[in-house]
């Protein structure tokens, strides 16, 4: 028997076993049945992923099998951990925390104004279908090469959702709610602090969450565009025309587990923080 | 309706304040580049004048975007590689492949999430996972190694647009086909329904409502996911390419043209999903 018809085999045996075990897993009403799946599916995912490599010979320059990813990912830890500094701590946090901020205020600014509000708000949902990452390259003529342009990038690729989300949030102090503190004499500041800004939190978070895989993203698109010669962006653009794919996948493994963990925190930090909102109760 | 035309002025009002600010924007942050260009001896006045004319200026005025537009769009013949209509609809025909793509696997995911426990229970979590891998990072890697196996050209970024845009769909699929309550389903049980009537009669119609405004985020992605794929092919043609060749070579005001036609190909498409919305609910005879 050839190597490729035992590989098939070894496939076809890892699959059927792990899909006939995924079944009766899925069938259960415990909780394992809850996280069993998805973490068996996975791991089936990534055997059959080495399998198929290994087994049919892929060349490495198609699609390196998950041992040399996990390979590439321990032995480049100091580029790896350069390129995270550059992207993530120089141009995504600096420019997701002035959009986010801005994307606030200018919320705040703009519920003061109906008129202006309702000026602004269409062309605000119309920028989120707009292909914001595109204005990398003026940024960079504007900012210059480092991470300066990327943080900008990230800025306004993070204001636009902020905005929308915010001025949603802040009108949804209920009446009853606005009526009782203006029974308190509660002037516009003291309402604003006390009732709609809590109010808005829930609201907040729908934007912080969806903006930190979007400035992500954003910082490492920005980089196709010029960079010096560091950050995740780079990196993968430059290691993929060089053929050296497993360094590319663990940058992008990297990304995905930056992500992730970024995501998990805000969902924590919005369970601390809106505790009372009724998805939580 | 009433409500549109109720933003329309403050809609005006705001871009012409836009623009209004533009101008004196654009007017001192040009300013250094006039001043190096202009004669010895012009004064001031020129100086200033000529930073609303410049070549390649920091910040374009906005007449001059529309201008160069315009010369791209009317200038050359359709199939010039100068045109902005050949780049546009390079662009254009990528994310459309890319859209379609995702429609149609998108709603068959869905189908079979909705249907079937166990692809619910392994394949959404995973469906959703395949979100964390951020796409457009991978995208010069696809397009490269794609392009190592011999597939160039419209389908590999159709492939990355459509990856992008497929989950929106998805995910508004899943809610849209679980959205009627148990009484309707009861309803159509008493009515002795088959498992196909039911899909096809109630929970089809139903996820519609779901599915446009999901449609409308989708286009988006794709049209972004086909303009970032256009960036390692070594800016040959589309307006990802226009974009990145304008980087390089400096020429500002073809970025901005570039910029200007993918919002406007963003704003094309948000339009027709709503058509196609409208022409729906008018053929149903009721509101989706």
């Amino acid at each position: 028997m050839g190597r490729a018809a035992v590989t098939t085999l070894l496939l076809f045996g890892v699959l059927a076993g792990g899909g006939g075990l995924l079944w009766r897993l899925a069938r259960g009403r415990r909780a394992a049945a809850r996280i069993g799946p998805p973490v068996l599916f996975g791991l089936l995912l990534l055997a059959a992923w080495q399998v198929a490599c290994i087994g049919y010979g892929v060349p490495g320059v198609l699609l390196p099998p998950p041992s040399a990813i996990a390979w590439a990912f321990a032995t480049h830890l100091p580029t790896l951990g350069v390129d995270w500094v550059q992207t993530v701590l120089r141009a995504v946090l600096p420019g997701y925390a002035i959009g986010c901020a801005a994307g606030l205020c200018a919320a705040i600014a703009l519920d003061r104004s109906d008129f202006l509000r309702r000026g602004v708000m269409p062309l605000g949902s119309l920028a989120a279908a707009m292909p914001i990452v595109g204005i990398a390259p003026i940024m960079v003529m504007w900012f210059g090469f480092d991470w300066p342009s990327k943080a900008a990038v990230v800025a306004v690729m993070t204001f636009f959702p902020t905005l929308v989300q915010a001025t949603a949030g802040l009108a949804a102090a209920g009446a009853v709610e606005r009526d009782l503190m203006r029974g308190y004499g509660a002037g516009y500041l003291a309402t604003l602090l006390r009732l709609r800004l809590p109010a808005a939190v829930p609201f907040l978070f729908v934007a912080l969450k969806l903006n930190a895989t979007l400035a992500l993203i954003g910082a490492i698109v920005a980089e196709f565009f010029g960079t010096p010669v560091v950050g995740m962006g780079f990196r993968i653009s430059t290691e993929a025309t060089r053929m050296n794919l497993d360094l590319v996948w663990a940058e992008i493994v990297l990304a995905s587990l930056t992500g992730t963990l970024a995501f998990a925190a805000l969902s924590l930090l919005e369970r601390r923080v809106a505790f009372w909102h009724p998805s939580f109760r | 309706m009433i409500n549109r035309l109720g933003s329309a002025l403050p809609v005006a009002a705001v871009l012409l304040a836009l623009v209004a600010v533009w101008y004196p924007v654009a007017m001192w942050m040009n300013h250094d580049a006039a001043a190096s260009l202009a004669d010895e001896g012009a004064s001031a006045g020129d100086v200033w004048r000529s930073t609303l004319s410049l070549d390649r200026p920091l910040l374009p005025a906005p007449h001059q975007v529309a201008g160069e537009i315009l010369d791209e769009l009317s200038g050359y013949p359709v199939s010039s590689p100068r045109s902005l209509v050949f780049h546009a609809g390079v662009t254009a025909g990528a994310a459309l492949c890319g859209f379609a793509i995702a429609v149609v696997l998108g709603t068959a995911l869905a189908v079979g999430i909705v249907h079937a426990r166990t692809l619910d229970r392994s394949l959404m979590p995973w469906v959703i996972a395949s979100q964390t891998v951020p796409v457009l990072a991978i995208a010069p890697m696809v397009i490269v190694v794609l392009g190592h196996a011999g597939l160039t050209g419209l389908w590999p970024k159709a492939l990355i647009a459509g990856w992008l845009s497929f989950f929106p769909i998805t995910t508004a699929m899943v809610t849209g086909l679980r959205a009627p309550d148990p009484m309707q389903r009861d309803l159509m049980r008493t009515y002795a329904a088959s498992g196909v009537q039911v899909f096809t009669q109630l929970r089809w119609p139903a996820s519609m409502a779901f599915l446009f405004p999901a449609l409308k985020v989708a286009g988006a992605l794709a049209l972004v996911g086909a303009i970032v794929a256009e960036l390692p092919t070594g800016a040959q043609a589309g307006l990802g390419a226009r974009l990145l060749a304008g980087s390089y070579y400096g020429q500002t005001l073809q970025i901005w043209a570039a910029l200007f036609t993918a919002g406007a190909l963003a704003m094309l498409a948000t339009g027709v999903v709503a058509l196609a919305q409208a022409g729906l609910a008018r053929a149903w005879g009721g509101r989706l």
